[in-house]
């Protein structure tokens, strides 16, 4: 379960939310101009990101208003949330070791871990790390 | 290399030998400079499309590249369900495809994939449901996939210890059955595909991961991984979990959104639940396991992670699906649960596909129901990769469908909500 911190409410569970998926898709200016292959890129095309990550939220069963979040989808940690309309904050995250780093609790493979042991350790004594079940 | 042939008698022979006799199941590779393919991904389609390729096209100077170990992704988290009731012309080839392939598969392979052809159940709870079901039924059977409709007191008598009770909020009404629907085991399915791909010469080279793709004048030339650069004319993807992270690569974006899927099993039992029961108003999935224990699983987590964890939330809704179809269930404990990563396409259909990329080619987005495909796609995938051209059964999967508009829409028939 991860706990979400509604910019509006504080931090919450998130069965309190819905999800409104990837932030900051334009909506075509000039929707006749579009090709079909631009068409495609809006409707379909997702960036899908492994890493950090701009969302919406919505607090569904709380204050009902939306919200934007920028979450690190290899761990699940929120690292922001800011409103809609707004642009997102620069924030200072560790990249991924590589294209597939996981967290520590992951499959298996300790190459591509995002921090090792011993950097989680030191993390989750300076703060909650937020995120996971 | 040759494997040597599992029977009887070399089980014997080395039951008498204490056992000391039996080799690798496949070789562990050190990746060559050159290939004629690589392909990214020892999962269930990958080791599938390595097989056939080697198998049916020639093509032995190959190599599967894994960045953890084989089968340790999604093919040994899912729940097994194999089945090909989908609604349309284009699911059902590709799905029956599949599951005439499961039908001689372990013979095929020389190993015991443990395939119980028990029969799937998929409940309809309103009158609405059954609707559709019926019209699935009619349209399978027009497929040649197999199915029929039975009311709930045949559902009764199929599943006996379901609870068609009139008392409940969703009350059973009916079902759609597909006899040769059923379970197998995963891992020896990973497993077997790889050994006989070995034994052909393919090279499986595992906690090896790709880190870039080199392409040249739109073409590509070769894979960087954390065991040094590989030259190769044709990459094939089949990374499901992430589909999206290895396109990129490659410049290309997909259509596909990344959710865990959580999956849990029971304390083991004797033998109790005899078939497959899917619900897709209540929501849950269910088997029997051959060690006895329930395997549950049942939607998505609606958001977009690589975590491969959930909420619990989730799984509660799960449990009390479950419960209310087999109250029987009610004081059994949990002994596991874990999570996967579903890459889901808009259509619910699967991208087999080549790419703008000349000589790049991908198999994903299978969102929640990609094991019951594992050989039809690893079959259909090896005949793109090797010709250059998709066949019939692959050709309504391409990435183009998105911008023509030509979707395979299966949201119905996926039977877990995408």
């Amino acid at each position: 379960m991860l706990i979400i911190t509604c910019p509006y409410c504080g931090p919450r569970e998130q069965s309190e939310f819905h999800y409104g998926g990837e932030a900051h898709i334009a909506r075509p200016a000039d929707p006749q101009a579009l090709t079909d292959g631009q068409w495609a890129e809006f409707v379909f095309m997702r960036s899908n990101v492994k890493g950090v990550f701009a969302e919406r939220w919505n607090h569904s069963s709380g204050c009902r208003k939306w919200f934007n979040a920028l979450r690190d989808t290899s761990t699940d940690r929120f690292l922001a949330v800011y409103e809609m309309g707004a642009k997102p904050p620069q924030i200072d995250a560790p990249e991924l070791r590589t294209p597939a780093g996981e967290p520590l609790i992951g499959s298996g493979n300790d190459e591509t871990k995002v921090m090792t042991e011993a950097e989680m350790t030191e993390a989750e004594m300076t703060e909650d790390l937020g995120g996971g079940s | 290399m040759t494997a040597k042939r599992y029977s009887l008698l070399s089980l014997f022979r080395e039951g008498l030998n204490g056992h000391k006799g039996w080799q690798p199941a496949w070789r562990a590779a050190e990746p060559k400079r050159r290939y004629d393919a690589v392909i990214i991904g020892g999962g269930g389609h990958g080791c599938a499309t390595a097989y056939y390729l080697a198998k049916e096209h020639g093509l032995t100077n190959i190599a599967v590249i894994e960045k953890g170990w084989i089968g340790g992704g999604n093919a040994g988290r899912n729940t097994t369900i194999i089945r090909s009731n989908y609604l349309y012309d284009e699911s059902a080839a590709i799905y029956d495809h599949a599951m005439q392939l499961w039908k001689g598969l372990g013979r095929e392979l020389n190993f015991n994939i443990m395939m119980s052809h028990r029969g799937v159940l998929n409940l309809a709870h309103d009158d609405n449901e059954m609707r559709q079901l019926k019209r699935r039924v009619e349209a399978n059977q027009l497929n040649g996939v197999d199915a029929e409709w039975l009311d709930a007191k045949q559902v009764k008598e199929y599943c006996p210890i379901i609870s068609i009770s009139p008392d409940v909020r969703y009350p059973v009404l009916g079902a759609t059955l597909q006899r040769s629907g059923g379970v197998n085991r995963h891992d020896a399915v990973v497993w077997g595909y790889a050994r006989a791909a070995s034994a052909l010469g393919v090279d499986f080279i595992e906690k090896c991961e790709v880190t870039g793709i080199e392409i040249e004048n739109g073409k590509v030339t070769g894979v960087r991984t954390t065991k040094g650069d590989i030259k190769t004319g044709k990459l094939a993807s089949v990374t499901a979990g992430h589909s999206s992270v290895t396109a990129k690569m490659a410049g290309i974006r997909l259509p596909i959104e990344s959710h865990p899927l959580q999956a849990l099993v029971s304390e083991p039992l004797k033998p109790i639940h005899n078939c497959v029961v899917m619900s897709n108003a209540v929501h849950a999935y269910c088997s029997q396991s051959d060690k006895g224990e329930l395997v549950i699983g049942a939607g998505i987590d609606p958001h977009i992670s690589y975590t491969q964890r959930g909420a619990f939330s989730i799984l509660e809704e799960e449990i009390a699906a479950l419960l209310e179809l087999f109250p029987i269930f009610s004081r059994l404990r949990l002994m596991r649960h874990w999570g996967g990563i579903v890459d889901v396409c808009p259509d619910a259909s699967a991208i087999i596909s080549k790419t703008p990329v000349a000589g790049f080619y991908i198999n994903g987005g299978w969102g929640t129901g990609g094991w019951k495909a594992t050989p039809g796609s690893g079959h259909v995938f090896a005949d793109l990769i090797a010709n250059d051209k998709p066949n019939d059964i692959a050709a309504p999967f391409t990435l183009e469908r998105f911008e023509t508009g030509k979707l395979v829409a299966e949201h119905g028939a996926a039977a877990v909500a995408h």
